[in-house]
């Protein structure tokens, strides 16, 4: 992938999902396409070992998913709309996926979205959000 | 001749579909948002579309990433809603319209886009929850579909002014398509949204405005940005709004008249955005 044309400045907090990460998170995101059917969500809940096992995730992408890391599954190439499918076996919407993200009590995240309703730019909801948070290192 | 009657445009945040499934629409939270569908509605019935041509992104229940397709078009007889992941009631399925997606394919391919042709395709929520919200009585869905699947999942992704061609192209396909058909194109996703990264819930309502303002009457204006530079502008997911400016392109060229619009933040993690417009 040498070949490809230099890539843009860098977008802070986004991780995008190119062909680097496609290739890197296929048998990460292939596991997380199998919770569309119910009883491989319930294959998952029963064994979790041996259903990653059965995908052959990397290392990695079985550490991040052990330790219900969203920014370790996507630093592993994980894809948000896949992941979602995982977060949804342990009962997490969106809001509790960002929490996870950026360390944040679901509360806190949630206000900074509703800041964000009452014209607040993200920039400063965010920053409030972050008060009294410990930098998510 | 068949006749484009208009344009609409909606988000399709999942969680919609589960504020509609537990009847929350008069709830605080909801109703901001829910309050922009009675002109819509009142819209389409006033319109009588038959046929949808609907410009949307799948997330992972079609498609998987062992083959992505940048354009999809749906040419099956009928489309059906699958689990998506997390056990929701399934939504209604649809009617398609086979001579005329066979008929877009044959234009689109002779106007040098090679899609890719699906005589087999799941549609979920970013597909079913416009109509959800257009229709909330429906016992069936009162147009035949036409699906166009845009790649916004996996980088690159088709270029804006690819997929504002690819529409234009769309709708060069219906005025040689010699049925008396009434076509509304549907264009969902978005707004300004991030899900995944350190920057999850980013909203941008500046940029928003930016594209509402000019999807009726410049859409060329937001087709200037690169897609990189619309992931920075409005958010990882915020890209779908790819699946506008196709439908915005499927209008034709002219310019069009706005008919209606709803802005809410937050429904989720999203700016909700919903439009109607019409052929000026
Ligand atoms: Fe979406």
């Amino acid at each position: 992938m040498s070949s490809s044309p230099a890539k843009p400045e860098p977008i802070p907090g986004t991780h995008l999902f190119d062909g680097d990460a496609a290739a890197k998170g296929f048998a990460l995101n292939d596991m997380c396409f199998s919770f569309n059917d119910a009883a491989n969500r319930q294959a998952f809940l029963d064994d979790e070992d041996g259903y990653c096992a059965k995908f052959n995730l990397t290392p990695e992408q079985r550490k991040a998913v052990a330790d219900r890391s969203v920014l370790g599954m996507i630093a592993a190439g994980g894809n948000i709309y896949y992941l979602a499918k995982l977060a949804g076996i342990f009962g997490l919407n969106v809001q509790d996926v960002g929490s996870l993200q950026t360390g944040v009590p679901v509360d806190k995240f949630k206000a900074m979205l509703l800041a964000q309703g009452r014209g607040e730019t993200y920039e400063a909801a965010h920053a409030e959000m972050m008060k009294g948070e410990m930098v998510n290192g | 001749m068949a006749e484009i009657v208009g344009a609409y445009f909606t988000s399709h945040v999942p969680a919609i579909g589960g504020a509609i499934h537990r009847g929350l629409q008069q709830d605080p939270y909801w109703k901001p948002f829910f309050d922009g569908f009675p002109p819509v509605q009142e819209w389409l019935a006033k319109v009588k579309p038959d046929v949808a041509i609907v410009f949307y992104n799948d997330h992972g229940l079609n498609f998987f990433l062992d083959k992505m397709p940048t354009f999809a078009v749906g040419a099956a007889a009928q489309y059906d809603n699958a689990d998506e992941g997390w056990g929701l009631p399934l939504f209604k399925s649809f009617e398609g319209h086979l001579p005329l997606s066979w008929h877009i394919i044959e234009s689109l391919v002779e106007d040098e886009f090679d899609i890719t042709t699906c005589q087999k395709m799941l549609i979920d929520h970013a597909l079913s929850i416009p109509f959800e919200l257009a229709y909330p009585n429906a016992d069936k869905w009162p147009t035949k579909l036409v699906p166009i699947a845009i790649n916004t999942v996996q980088h690159p992704l088709p270029s804006a002014k690819r997929v504002l061609a690819l529409g234009q192209a769309v709708n060069k396909a219906i005025q040689s398509w010699q049925g008396d058909e009434r076509i509304v194109v549907i264009g969902t996703g978005g707004l300004s949204h991030q899900l995944d990264g350190e920057r999850a819930g980013f909203i941008n309502q500046d940029y928003d405005k930016f594209c509402m303002d000019n999807l009726s009457v410049d859409p060329a204006a937001l087709t200037k940005d690169s897609v990189h530079e619309i992931v920075r502008l409005s958010g990882t997911q915020g890209v779908e709004i790819l699946n506008w400016i196709g439908a915005r392109g499927a209008m034709g060229e002219g310019v069009a008249a706005e008919i209606h619009r709803n802005y809410h933040i937050p429904i989720s993690n999203t700016a909700a955005a919903t439009m109607v417009l019409e052929p000026a």
